[in-house]
């Protein structure tokens, strides 16, 4: 095995695959995709609902249907791959060490890095539910793990706190197998899913969504018995005397992702405070040269094409920072992309306007619900984008277009400021 | 006929298990739960207390003492990790200054070494993320941390080694003592839901249970409170924010909410401090969660109490009168107590196995068998090696290449190790108590499907007979419609 590569890619999920492809179509022939998992495609192989690919492929997928095509493509591409290996370490030099059975402990020094390694699920613990810590309390992803890979159902009743995607999915999943979801709980005074994934998996099967609600007690020394919830004030308080108490087996959390960036901070990756992920510019590469993210580790995503679209970036600029001599050639011009007034972060951070595409995607999310609202793009002081829009959620990232050449038009330009306006 | 028979697996049970191994006796240990260290000893701050807490000349002091001073070499014997990181006592009132010069006495009385009183600049200097009021502290660099978990385990597998015998989820109903016809020595029948045992002499150490143990064969009645505390355990990313262990001067309730850093890195905050009658209530709440915030960021500032990753309950068996209780039960010859064994207990545990292993000793005229073995070698720890150990480890042992848990870096290797050893892990929660798989930030999250295929492949038990913590903590049912089932 090689100890050398010029692009070494944390993680063999649909970011890390689409990466991978990107980088090897712009020309990269070193290339090596390391994956924790038995298998490539990362969490879409336990995705097994539909719904998948629509942007990019214009036909609805199932997870391991879409992750299938690129996995297809990566083998037909000839990029090596391996499996069952855990990225132990990356530092500062880009040396990534990892292990896995047969290679045992190894190093590689690679001439860049991306990261891809996805996001993990926020645990009870975080949320510092009271109650008893039986068996039955499950993130709604482990939960997907276990009824559509291991094959096995957690339980028969179930609650749900939280109304992100997976616990969503995982309602009208367990509702499939048999088991009665007599609640979903979400604190916010709005879902933080996908209105799509409301009504097709919670109001198609009569499944009550209880908004600024969240979960006052757990019961049962063993296994779950029993969950109450309350009724939560603006401060996100349970108001006693709304308590509902519901007996069932298993408690399904749904509760947020967190990006997973143990390995970039051990890197020296510069991270944001609001999206968990690594500080990017317009070519996604982060404050260190060389090292690129995408997908779910540099922010979550809702919908996995966006993903593919922005790993295939990030494999592209990888490339072509590799095949460029491996030069930082960052100019200093690099101009501020300001998160204002409802938008809670953008990405990316920093736009360069000599260096970025014709056309450039900022993605971003707002912090509250807006109802006939207009997303407003400033350069400087000056107006340049007012789009109205029906509705904006929390759950549902929304994105702007930028032209280079409006950019570089504009003099002296210090600052892009991205902000909700309501009229 | 067993010639001694240990109610209770956990630390004080095991600890005494170990010192009776070291003698010609046949001696099991009865546990309730499916593995040790499922009670009091599985929840509590892990914190080896100095010593100058406890009222002078009670047992508290002495078995705190004489514990502190023996964790060192215990450590070592049975390969735990243990490191002294000193404690403080801080003092955030100028009023309550003379409360320090009190316990320094207590302290210096109860033999404590190397007590030392601080002012507001030493101490501020030493631990830099105290209450800007920080007015004094007092400093006892011989307190320490340990896993708790390890030093239970590692005594009860000891003993196991050595000969004791261990059966779980056997459950103590009632006692019946009569004479040896031939002996003319009490013999003691022990009803259990497995069955009866027959016993020369039974050792209460059932924790907040020891009263109705102890009350079943004594009219000389005594009443244990089961105090739960709430706890805070934090991501370590902020295992640094203190490196001593941060106390708040003591009330009548105890030692106060403590912050500290514990052996693996992590920050823990606690304990709340709250009588209950429910023996099993180690549920948080809601109040005690809050109670524990407000408490800890009064000596300490800047708590990260965002990086919280999870929470949990502990019940400490409190006597009324605040004390150890350990000796034979004057009306019940042959039935030995080590009851009301709160905090300091954990630090004591060594103790009391020693006192209570020297006074078989004396009562049966017995001598250390030529065999004992004193030391243990702990499960194989990789994160301890180089670069070059590890490779060359996972060369001749590829399962120490497969990791299973990833926030806390666990192989396959190590948890097949905790599943094989004497009393081996049987469940998901007995893996992650030897190994720490599930202990990290997401909390089980990622492994535990993985732990669950491992212990079905090891131990070949069925899916649905895999629990969380024995009896009925079932993860999974039936299979899923697809697996064949009519649907």
């Amino acid at each position: 095995m090689s100890t050398a590569y010029d692009l070494v890619i944390v993680g063999g999920g649909p970011a890390g695959l689409s990466a991978a492809a990107a980088a090897r179509e712009a020309g990269l022939e070193s290339i090596l995709i390391l994956e924790r998992d038995k298998e490539l495609g990362g969490i879409l192989n336990q995705c097994i609902h539909n719904g998948f690919g629509l942007h990019t492929f214009k036909e609805e997928l199932t997870g391991p249907e879409y992750a299938g095509r690129y996995i297809d493509k990566v083998l037909e591409l000839g990029i090596e791959y391996k499996l069952d290996t855990m990225v132990m370490d990356i530092a500062p030099d880009k040396t990534v060490t990892a292990m896995n059975r047969t290679d045992g402990m190894f190093q590689i020094k690679a001439n860049a890095v991306i990261l891809a390694m996805g996001c993990r699920e926020r645990p009870r613990g975080a949320l510092n539910i009271p109650g008893y810590r039986p068996a039955g309390i499950y993130s709604a992803g482990t939960a997907q793990r276990l009824v559509n890979i291991e094959g096995y159902m957690p339980g028969h009743e179930v609650v749900i706190l939280g109304s992100g995607d997976i616990g969503l999915i995982m309602a009208r999943r367990m509702t499939f197998e048999g088991a009665k979801v007599k609640v979903v709980a979400e604190i916010m005074p709005y879902s933080g899913g996908l209105k799509r994934n409301i009504v097709q998996c919670l109001d198609d099967y009569g499944i009550p969504l209880k908004l600024s609600h969240t979960v006052v007690n757990i019961e049962g020394k063993e296994r779950v018995e029993a969950v109450t919830i309350a009724e939560v004030d603006e401060h996100m308080k349970p108001i006693p005397g709304t308590e509902e108490r519901y007996t069932c087996d298993t408690l399904l959390l749904s509760t947020g992702l967190i990006p997973e960036n143990e390995l970039s901070k051990s890197a020296g990756v510069e991270l944001s405070r609001v999206t968990n992920g690594p500080v990017v510019n317009e070519a996604l590469e982060t404050n260190i040269p060389g090292v690129f993210a995408c997908g779910n580790v540099l922010h979550v995503h809702d919908l996995v094409d966006y993903v593919s679209e922005e790993a295939k970036k990030a494999g592209e600029n990888a490339a072509a920072y590799v095949l460029g001599g491996c030069k930082d050639d960052r100019s200093g011009k690099e101009v501020k992309v300001i998160a204002k007034d409802g938008v809670r972060y953008t990405v990316p951070v920093t736009i360069d306007p000599e260096r970025m595409d014709d056309l450039q995607v900022v993605r971003f999310r707002v912090g509250a619900v807006y109802k006939n609202a207009s997303v407003a793009v400033y350069l400087d002081d000056e107006r340049i984008q007012k789009r109205k829009k029906r509705i904006m959620a929390p759950g549902e990232m929304e994105q702007i277009i930028l032209k280079k050449d409006q950019l570089l038009a504009k003099e002296g330009l210090k600052s892009i400021t991205v902000c909700i306006e309501q009229d | 006929m067993y010639d001694v028979v240990v109610i209770g697996a956990g630390v004080t049970g095991s600890a005494v298990a170990r010192e009776l191994s070291r003698y010609p006796l046949n001696v099991c240990v009865l546990e309730k739960a499916e593995d040790v260290c499922c009670g009091t000893s599985k929840a509590n701050s892990a914190i080896v207390h100095a010593g100058f807490d406890a009222a002078e000349g009670s047992l508290m002091a002495r078995f705190n003492v004489r514990g502190n001073e023996m964790m060192g070499q215990l450590a070592e014997d049975l390969d735990i990790p243990f490191r002294r990181n000193g404690a403080m006592v801080v003092c955030i009132h100028k009023e309550a200054l003379g409360g320090l010069q009190e316990l320094y006495d207590r302290g210096i009385a109860n033999g404590v070494k190397e007590l030392r009183i601080l002012n507001r600049e030493e101490a501020l200097e030493m631990e830099p993320n105290l209450s800007e009021n920080t007015q004094g502290a007092l400093y006892a660099p011989t307190s320490g941390i340990i896993c708790p978990f390890m030093l239970n385990i590692a005594m009860a597998e000891n003993a196991a080694v050595n000969g004791v015998e261990f059966r779980f989820n056997t459950k103590v109903r009632s006692f019946e003592s009569h004479i040896c016809e031939k002996c003319g020595e009490p013999v003691w029948t022990i009803h259990t839901n497995n069955g009866d045992v027959q016993t020369r002499y039974v050792v209460n150490a059932a924790g907040v249970y020891a009263d109705e143990l102890h009350n079943m064969v004594s009219a000389d009645k005594i009443h244990i409170t089961a105090r739960r505390g709430d706890y805070c355990l934090l991501d370590r990313e902020c295992g640094d924010h203190v490196k001593h262990t941060i106390f708040p001067q003591p009330t009548k309730l105890g030692k106060g909410v403590l912050v500290s850093p514990t052996i693996h890195g992590n920050l823990i905050v606690g304990p709340t401090a709250v009588d209950i009658e429910n023996k099993e209530g180690t549920n948080t709440t809601a109040a005690g969660i809050a109670d524990l915030i407000e408490k800890s960021t009064g000596h300490v500032r800047n708590l990260p109490l965002r990086s919280v990753i999870t929470s949990f309950a502990g019940l400490r068996a409190h006597e009324d009168h605040h004390e150890f209780i350990i000796g034979e039960v004057k009306d019940a010859p042959h039935f030995f107590d080590c009851a009301g064994i709160e905090s300091p207990g954990l630090t004591s545990s060594p103790a009391i196995g020693e006192y209570v292993g020297g006074w078989f000793k004396e009562r049966l005229g017995v001598e250390q068998k030529e065999d004992w073995i004193g030391t243990r070698k702990g499960i194989t720890d990789p994160k301890t090696m180089s670069f070059e150990e590890r490779a060359a480890l996972i060369k001749e042992q590829p399962a120490f290449g497969r990791i299973i848990c990833r926030c806390e870096s666990v192989s396959e290797g190590e948890i097949l190790e905790a599943i094989h050893r004497p009393l081996g892990a049987k469940s998901l929660d007995g893996v992650k108590r030897r190994v720490r798989a599930g202990m990290g930030r997401c909390q089980a999250g990622f492994c535990s499907p993985r732990v669950m295929e491992i212990l079905h492949e090891e131990l070949g038990l069925d899916y649905e007979e895999i629990t969380k913590s024995g009896g009925h903590s079932n993860l999974v049912f039936e299979k899923t419609k697809g697996e064949g089932r009519e649907s």
